[in-house]
């Protein structure tokens, strides 16, 4: 490895890599990059929707459409085993946006790391992270969105007062009302927060690990050490990517069944709890 | 990887793109598949309905079969019945006109036997006057003539 002579440029490579593309400053800024990349994948979304949608067929669906009618009701039983087929017209829906969207972002992760950004950087652009799921803003803008309907739901379902007496009297009790606020608060605070953080850190676990394999070779120079570093990193490659096409499909699951739950358990009425 | 405004952009995009994914592709899909289950279950019903009706037909054809034989055996007892009654009458009226027959035949034959007695009788009355006017060379007179033959014919 060549880390002994460029180890400053290794960790250049790692925090290149890790910078986004973006405009402004502080709070302010505003990673264009993970935008691009997860309204292109949106838009793919829609677009094959539409592809579908112009040809809908009852009788005689094509293979496609069979496929993602697969997914559909794939995610239309997850949302019925939690709920008991009662559930709001907009869980489903919700639901398969977070699968496919997510599993799309996900993709991005195994494009070859360097193939995007080093054409980027031939066209003068000085970062590029594709994957948005490795840009925490990601996860936590849909744990928020989630979040934010678990609270309506919870409100709708039980009354602001059956919503209320979830922080009181839960899970201690009448006589540990303030223990019960805690517990309560941490317990609902901690579901965005792990939900927007578990899928985050995998990505970007998962990002940083295919880093490091590329830099295996990094600055190497045309040397006998190559043949033993080229295949190893080829192998090392290979195995990791073949595994993340497993990590990628489990959390954009995990995701999108987490969310079902919550939601879920925002309708289960307080007294059966 | 700070939290920034990226956050906001990304909140509005994932709301916007869910309302669109609900609009587009789960609406228009999940109606036709619910439309398709609608479907299959209407034929699959229709075909139990099928079934249970062809089962009642074949029912009431081994009805129809089993009355018409009935039928047909009580019409072919019934031309039965009936041949051997003319049958039956024919034999009759041929023994009643045989009967005729014979007694007209026998009638006939005493009434020519009566007549044939007559002429005879007749002639033998002729022949013996003649005889006997020829025994007596002479000529009998009416009156005796007819005297010899109501005699004559008395003993015939």
């Amino acid at each position: 490895m060549s880390t002994e002579t460029a180890g400053g440029s290794s960790v250049e490579y790692i925090q290149h890599h890790l910078a986004n593309l973006s405009v402004g400053q502080g709070f302010w800024q505003l990673n264009i990059d993970t935008l691009i990349f997860s309204f292109l994948l949106g838009a793919l979304i829609l677009f094959v929707a539409m592809k579908i949608g112009q040809n809908l067929r009852t009788e005689t669906p094509g293979r496609f459409q069979n496929a993602v009618e697969g997914v559909l009701e794939f995610v239309d039983n997850q949302v019925k085993d939690s709920f008991g087929g009662k559930a709001p017209t907009l869980i489903a829906p919700l639901a398969l946006t977070i699968l496919i969207w997510v599993w799309l972002m996900n993709f991005m992760d195994l494009i070859p790391i360097d193939l995007l950004p080093a054409i980027a950087h031939g066209l003068g652009i000085p970062h590029l992270k594709i994957v948005p799921t490795t840009d925490l803003n990601t996860p936590l803008a849909m744990a928020l969105v989630v979040f934010v309907l678990t609270i309506y739901y919870n409100i709708k379902v039980k009354g602001f007062g059956g919503y209320l007496k979830m922080f009181l009297f839960h899970p201690f009790g009448k006589f540990f009302v303030p223990i019960n606020v805690v517990m309560t608060l941490i317990e609902e605070l901690a579901k965005p927060i792990s939900l927007g953080l578990r899928l985050f850190g995998n990505m970007f676990a998962g990002e940083l690990v295919f880093m490091l394999i590329a830099l295996l070779t990094l600055g190497a120079t045309l040397s006998a050490s190559l043949l033993i570093w080229f295949p190893l990193q080829v192998v090392l490659d290979l195995a990791w990517l073949i595994f993340h096409i497993l990590v990628i499909s489990l959390q954009a699951f995990i995701f999108m069944v987490l969310t079902i739950v919550y939601l879920g358990m925002a309708h289960i009425d307080a007294d059966s709890h | 990887m700070n939290i920034n405004i990226t956050l906001l952009a990304q909140i509005i995009a994932f709301v916007i793109l869910v309302w669109l994914v609900s609009k587009y592709l789960w609406t228009p899909l999940s109606a036709l598949m619910e439309a398709r289950r609608q479907k299959i279950a209407d034929g699959l019903s229709a075909s139990e309905r099928g079934k249970h009706e062809l089962k009642l037909a074949q029912e009431r054809s081994a009805e129809i079969l089993r009355e018409t034989k009935e039928k047909a055996n009580d019409i072919v007892a019934q031309a039965n019945a009936r041949a051997n009654q003319v049958l039956e009458d024919a034999r009759v009226n041929a023994k009643v006109e045989a009967e005729r027959i014979v007694a007209q035949a026998s009638a006939e034959i005493d009434r020519e036997v009566n007549r044939a007695k007559e002429v005879l009788r007749t002639q033998v009355s002729a022949i013996a006057v003649t005889g006997a006017e020829r025994i007596l060379k002479r000529e009998v007179t009416i009156k005796d003539h007819e005297a010899a033959l109501a005699d004559l014919i008395a003993h015939i």
